[in-house]
């Protein structure tokens, strides 16, 4: 029982972190909270479900196209809904907030329009292969969940730190105006970090689609909050904040309905939060002043 | 300019002479309603139906079933319907303002509708103060005939058909334990619940837990590997299909086996379709099973299909039996009159409809035994 619910936890938890990892990325460079995020998500899990399902092709393909088709979508929102609003004077900071809002409100209605409101079953046999482990059962999926999450929380620390792309994006980070007097191109390195989050999005929404075999259009806001939740609590901006923190939510949640009352599910999780926030206002892994995390 | 303005009054004074016209006929038609002429019972009967917005799916599902029946009762010849069908758009204002609209009305001798439970909410008092009889053939919530003397209904509430599914789920399976799993963010499911908790009380089984989840949720791997453990015998679930259907599949992918137990809401074939094999064992009581076999049942079902090209729902069966109530009633009362119709509705018994034998009891609630289904080789069957 324990350890089943650890695997249900760690799952789930894997998938939060994915999810928070590409809120982390833009808030990160741009500062700016991408509430398309959670939508961009939900259509990456759409398209793994028409690919396998519909189409009938293999789920390696499906994760291509996922990733294709949330590229896309990642680059149309830096063009269409932030970019223009960047560096205008008199533009509200909120402004792109409001205007990724916009962008998941549409989102969602597009999916709803296209797919329907009910839930699509995601059939792929890939989603079937399990262990019997004493009377335990291992999905192959679970365990590819973590890996991939491990592996992107790995690979994204050390390109943040190490590649010249990763020292171009932090220094935007940092400093748009200064980075752009230094030869960075600000432009192209704020584009790449919209899609790369993106994609990072449409992966964890092809992930949840095999492991719960549920996806409808309004996956994407309970998601969204989550991940949200998770970057505060890891440290905005903080990629192994949001690793950290996805996974603490997700174990916290699933012990909570093993152990506890699930009525109390989100709330006791979401309590823990504001404790963990009460004695470290900057996160887990948060720097000191805000400024500095960024 | 001024042509346009000569315009304006010519569509207006064509206007004003079409409704003095139509107010002739209607002053025409009442007189003869109220003459009690010799012949058949003519009289308009108002629909309020959710025809547009998110649930038009229901609101069309249902106008079907009553031009179906008004047809053949029309063709028949005992009794003369009208409808006149508005919309309420699901709104509680609207179906309230439509309901007035259609009350002030003289010549309109019954209501039947609005669709949802909380449209009744607001339409069945004031039914009931302006002495019109009123029916809902969609609403299932708890109290709506309690509203008043006018006020019916013919679809069975979630506190009828939950325990009859129940009672013959026990009784096959042996059970004695049950686990509960429901929305506990929904009215619905919460109301279900509510029922199902009672009843397994009343029946002496032992509630080894009490399971919740939100809207939406896509993972139910904690609560069931929890119910899992706890080793239960049935597995009692207040879920919309969207919800249960995923439930259901998450469940036997972890080797749960049991049969589930669920509400109306649990009762459609996207189960079958969102689930596949797993939605085997679900267990939901109706007032409707379209592959009955009663040559009543099959003839509408035939009809239904020629006439809107799918098989029709449990809520087009529920409108088109109501119809029949209606028509039942007008002919016993034997006049076009609100309070005759009221009295001759509440007398009736053990009318044969293609639900069921009907009666209503002393509230004008459903007096029925509705058919128990389960899941199994990938279709709805009988459950015996």
């Amino acid at each position: 029982m324990l350890l089943e619910q650890i695997i249900n936890g760690i799952t789930l938890g894997s998938i939060y972190a994915i999810v928070a990892l590409g809120f982390t990325l833009v808030f990160g460079v741009l500062g700016i909270i991408n509430m398309a995020h959670g939508e961009i998500f939900m259509i990456g899990a759409f398209i793994g479900v028409l690919i396998t399902s519909v189409f009938g092709l293999p789920l390696w393909i499906a994760f291509l196209a996922a990733i294709g088709v949330t590229v896309i979508l990642g680059y149309m929102l830096e063009r269409i809904a932030l970019r223009p609003l960047r560096g205008k004077q008199g533009v509200s900071h909120l402004a792109p907030l409001i205007s990724t809002i916009g962008v998941s409100i549409l989102l969602e209605n597009l999916s709803h329009h296209i797919f329907g409101a009910g839930n699509h079953p995601f059939r792929h046999s890939f989603a079937q292969i399990q262990f019997q482990v004493g009377s335990i059962t291992i999905y192959l999926v679970q365990i590819l969940i973590f890996v991939i999450s491990i592996t992107l929380m790995v690979v994204l620390s050390y390109w943040l730190s190490k590649t010249k792309a990763g020292k171009a994006l932090r220094a935007t980070a940092e400093n748009l105006e200064t980075a752009s007097l230094l030869g960075v191109n600000t432009k192209r390195t704020i584009t790449t970090t919209v899609i790369l989050a993106s994609a990072l999005g449409g992966i964890a929404g092809i992930l949840v689609g095999m492991a719960f075999n549920s996806v409808n259009p309004q996956m994407g806001l309970s998601m969204g909050l989550k991940g949200l939740a998770i970057i505060i609590l890891g440290g905005m901006g903080n990629v192994k904040g949001a690793m950290a923190g996805g996974l603490l939510l997700g174990l916290a949640e699933t012990m909570i309905v093993a152990y506890g009352d699930s009525g109390y599910r989100d709330a006791i999780a979401f309590i823990t939060i504001i404790f963990i926030l009460l004695l470290r206002p900057q996160g887990i892994f948060g720097k000191n002043t805000a400024e500095a995390g960024r | 300019m001024r042509n346009s303005f000569k315009r304006v009054y010519l569509l207006i004074s064509v206007l004003m002479v079409v409704m003095l016209a139509a107010c002739g006929e209607d002053d025409t038609n009442t007189s003869n309603a109220s003459e009690k002429s010799e012949g058949p019972v003519s009289a308009k009967i108002g629909v309020i139906s959710y025809m547009t917005g998110p649930g038009a799916a229901y609101g069309e599902a249902i106008t079907n079933g009553f031009n179906l029946a008004l047809d053949e009762i029309n063709e028949k010849g005992d009794v003369k319907i009208e409808l006149i069908i508005e919309d309420s758009a699901g709104k509680q204002d609207q179906a309230l303002t439509v309901a007035q609209k259609l009350m002030s009305s003289d010549d309109i001798v019954a209501l039947l509708g609005p669709t949802l439970s909380t449209e009744m909410n607001v339409v069945g008092p004031e039914a009931d103060i302006n002495g019109i009889p009123i029916m809902g053939t969609s609403t299932t919530a708890a109290g709506i005939p309690q509203i008043g003397e006018y006020v019916f209904r013919n679809s069975i509430p979630e506190s009828l058909a939950i325990p009859a599914a129940l009672e013959k789920a026990v009784n096959k399976y042996g059970a004695k334990k049950v686990a509960i799993l429901y929305g506990n963010d929904d009215l619905f499911t919460q109301s279900g619940y509510d029922t199902m908790k009672a009843e397994a009380e009343n029946m002496g089984l032992e509630i080894v837990t009490i399971e919740t989840f939100q809207k939406g949720q896509s993972d139910y791997n904690a609560q069931l590997t929890k119910i899992k453990d706890l080793q239960p015998d049935l597995i009692l679930a207040s879920a919309l299909y969207n919800e249960g259907a995923v439930i259901m599949d998450q469940a036997r992918k972890m080797g749960i086996d049991l049969p589930f137990v669920g509400g109306n809401g649990f009762n459609s074939p996207q189960v079958i379709e969102i689930a596949g094999e797993a939605s085997e064992g679900l267990i939901v009581a109706t007032p409707w099973f379209g592959e009955k076999d009663d040559p009543k049942v099959q003839e509408f079902v035939k009809k239904y299909e020629s006439a809107y090209g799918h098989k029709p729902d449990q809520f087009a069966a529920q409108a088109y039996d109501a119809l029949y109530i209606m028509a039942e009633g007008l002919k016993n009362a034997g006049e076009a009159d609100r309070d005759a119709l009221r009295d001759a509705l509440a007398e009736i018994k053990d009318l044969d409809g293609i639900l069921g034998k009907f009666s209503f009891d002393e509230d004008g609630d459903v007096i029925m035994e509705p058919t128990v289904l389960i899941i199994k080789d990938g279709a709805f069957q009988q459950f015996e």
